[in-house]
């Protein structure tokens, strides 16, 4: 078992013939990803990397029986293009374009409202189950099968997360990217339930950044409902307010989304948050050890 | 993206949202023939900086004749205000806004902003008008109300009238207002903007219902398809460093410390800097090259990091997803041959193609400390800063 994805899931690449989407393609197929067509429109009919392009997400669909959907097309399509993967009823749609307009987003979330898909982003490096499948632009060889569940606002500061867990002898159940935008289709709360109510994951690291107040409620879920034990760390500590921190989503504004807020609900809701980055494993393991779930995630 | 009040202000007047007649003005003589246009008995000189608080800072007066415009403008132009929003280096006014007076009866305040929680634009109101929505929020959370907008329709009227009807707006200026409000709503939409507040927005006796001031903020990823947003943009009020950097796509933000640091991904950019500080150091900016990088780009920002002369050393930080280390190797490799590097420079690799990016680096023969870790890197570059 997993979260979101396995070794099973058949994956099709929207923008598969962009620079970017084919070094990726690349990596996803050496991994063991099931990638089983691509979308470029006007490059259908043509094949990249040994994958079968088409003209639409439903011809792909239609053809290939794909159930995921990974988007590398370009900021300003790219919201078309997850629209076209709700509207294939696809079971998962995994967006790692950044830049979108935000207000694109806003008019996205509405049209997802009662639709199938879930999306997964955007802004985000994507979703990893070690071992099996990794959909997105995360680096393969840091991640190993395991019990630690991960979820993150952030791309390398997962992947930071991720090798540290790694080194240290603790594999990953799944690793979910949600992406640094402010809008964005799946929060740390629907991570979390999936990861609560999974029988691989035995614990949670949970990263978030300045801004917004996801991390909050999160927490306060994490306090009402979570029977697993999740970790935390929040970046942007020395972050000056009203300057957005490269991710759209990643700004004080009139005094609210600080790290010390964060910091402050998360540890109220018993939710241990490493005190820098570099500390996020040991963290976890500390707390793995407290809870008597050191040998059951130590995988290697 | 931010804007000037003016500007602001013409664009909302093609909306069809009332704001009062003005000029801008360069100069103390282009501050006068404004007025003299205006040709009203009171005229308000303004101050044009992009941060609030300007009217408690001394950039807001009123003038009753031409020669107290002329005795303003001269005191404002040129003139550094401190306010909440500038810092303390404060913001020096190189334009003004020249205004008719009004007769204000009433003051309130009504925004439109992006609600994370729901995903929605969100129209805020309330009767507190010329007080900061936040001081609001703080003190009296229960005179503030919201309209959630489905962006299927758009902000319908009956919840801009239930909007007016909360804040007590007289109902002699009520369909104005509501004018006023939907008007709002389209420009928000259309200008891709992620703020817009109107505090305060006034009535008059004469009947009106005006923005007496404007903010508008743009949401940057969606400058592309706004190109006369874009042209709205003032370089006098940006730091120097971040325009260049905007220029080769980078982010960057300038801090006070003395460490430069290279990062890539905004998460991991900002946890360098939290590291760097809790290393005993003080990071001097915050760089995230990006996702899609070449070795050309990363010059740049190894250029833009050096031409911050507190800079004392560099930590480049790398996880490569997208962004292979061979990349970021070889444009450290080109940066510090082209610029001449007289500082330490510690890097830090991991992930794809990280073996190839070591070996570029250990290569070239330049004098760059390997760091094995966040942490190792952190210590090391504050430590050789020393």
């Amino acid at each position: 078992m997993s979260v979101y994805i396995n070794k099973d899931t058949k994956v099709i690449v929207q923008g598969i013939t962009g620079s970017t989407a084919l070094f990726h393609t690349k990596q996803m197929l050496e991994y063991g990803t099931k990638i089983v067509g691509g979308v470029t429109p006007k490059k259908g009919g043509t094949e990249v990397e040994g994958v079968p392009v088409f003209n639409t997400v439903k011809e792909a669909v239609d053809k290939t029986g794909a159930t995921a959907s990974v988007i590398y097309v370009p900021a300003p399509f790219a919201a078309d293009a997850i629209l076209e993967a709700v509207d294939a009823e696809l079971d998962l749609a995994i967006c790692i374009t950044e830049h979108i307009p935000v207000l694109d987003m806003v008019k996205v979330k509405r049209y997802m409202e009662g639709k199938k898909t879930r999306l997964v982003g955007p802004n985000c490096p994507g979703v990893i189950t070690p071992d099996e499948c990794k959909i997105g632009i995360m680096p393969g060889y840091i991640h190993k099968k395991g019990h630690v569940g991960v979820v993150s606002r952030s791309g390398t500061l997962t992947y930071e997360a991720v090798h540290q867990l790694s080194e240290q002898g603790f594999g990953q159940s799944t690793a979910v990217g949600i992406g640094g935008d402010p809008v964005n289709g799946t929060d740390f709360i629907d991570v979390l339930k999936a990861f609560n109510e999974d029988p691989e994951t035995e614990a949670v690291m949970m990263i978030g950044e300045i801004g917004g107040t996801a991390e909050e409620e999160a927490a306060e879920w994490v306090k009402e409902n979570m029977t697993k034990p999740v970790v935390g760390f929040i970046g942007g500590r020395t972050a000056p307010p009203g300057k957005r921190m490269g991710h759209a989503g990643a700004i004080i504004s009139g005094g609210k989304g600080t790290a010390e807020e964060k910091i402050k609900v998360m540890n109220n809701c018993g939710i241990e948050v490493a005190e820098t980055p570099a500390v996020m494993g040991e963290t976890l393991i500390g707390v793995l050890k407290e809870k008597g779930l050191y040998d059951k995630c130590k995988t290697h | 993206m931010n804007i000037h009040e003016y500007q602001g202000k013409e664009i909302l007047r093609k909306y069809g949202v009332s704001v009062p007649n003005g000029h801008v003005a360069y100069t103390v003589d282009e501050a006068v023939e404004a007025a003299k246009q205006l040709g009203t008995k009171v005229s308000v000189v303004k101050a044009q900086i992009h941060a609030g608080g300007r009217g408690k800072a001394g950039g807001v007066k009123i003038a009753k004749n031409l020669d107290e415009v002329r005795t303003y403008a001269d005191e404002i132009l040129g003139k550094t205000l401190v306010t909440h929003q500038t810092g303390p280096e404060g913001k020096e006014v190189k334009r003004l806004l020249i205004e008719e007076g009004c007769d204000i009866k009433e003051e309130y305040y009504v925004g439109l902003v992006l609600d994370r929680a729901t995903s929605r634009v969100t129209m805020m109101a309330s009767e507190e008008g010329g007080t900061e929505i936040e001081e609001v929020a703080e003190k009296n959370p229960e005179k503030i109300f919201k309209e959630v907008i489905d962006p299927v329709v758009g902000l319908t009227a009956f919840q801009a009238r239930r909007l007016a009807f909360n804040i007590n707006i007289p109902t002699e200026y009520l369909s104005k207002t509501v004018k006023f409000m939907l008007g709002l709503y389209q420009a928000f939409v259309e200008k891709d903007c992620s703020i817009a507040e109107i505090n305060p927005l006034v009535t008059t006796g004469d009947g009106e219902v005006l923005a007496l001031d404007a903010k508008l903020n743009f949401d940057d990823n969606a400058i592309f398809r706004q190109k006369e947003i874009s042209q709205y943009r003032d370089f006098d009020e940006e730091d120097a460093k971040e325009i260049e950097a905007s220029k080769f796509d980078l982010s960057y933000v300038a801090l006070d410390g003395n460490i430069g640091c290279m990062v890539n991904g905004a998460g991991l950019a900002m946890a360098t800097m939290d590291i760097i500080k809790h290393s005993g150091g003080d990071p001097a900016n915050f760089l995230d090259v990006g996702g899609g990088a070449t070795a050309e780009k990363v010059t740049e920002a190894f250029k833009i990091i050096l031409s911050d002369k507190n800079v004392k050393g560099i930590l480049v930080n790398i996880f490569g997803g997208i962004m292979k280390c061979d990349i970021i190797a070889e444009g450290v490799v080109a940066a510090t041959k082209q610029v001449g590097l007289e500082i330490p420079l510690v890097v830090r690799l991991e992930g794809t193609n990280v073996d190839l990016g070591k070996k570029i680096l250990a290569e070239s023969g330049l004098n760059i400390t390997a760091a094995e870790s966040m942490a190792d890197g952190a210590e090391k570059i504050v430590s050789l800063v020393k």
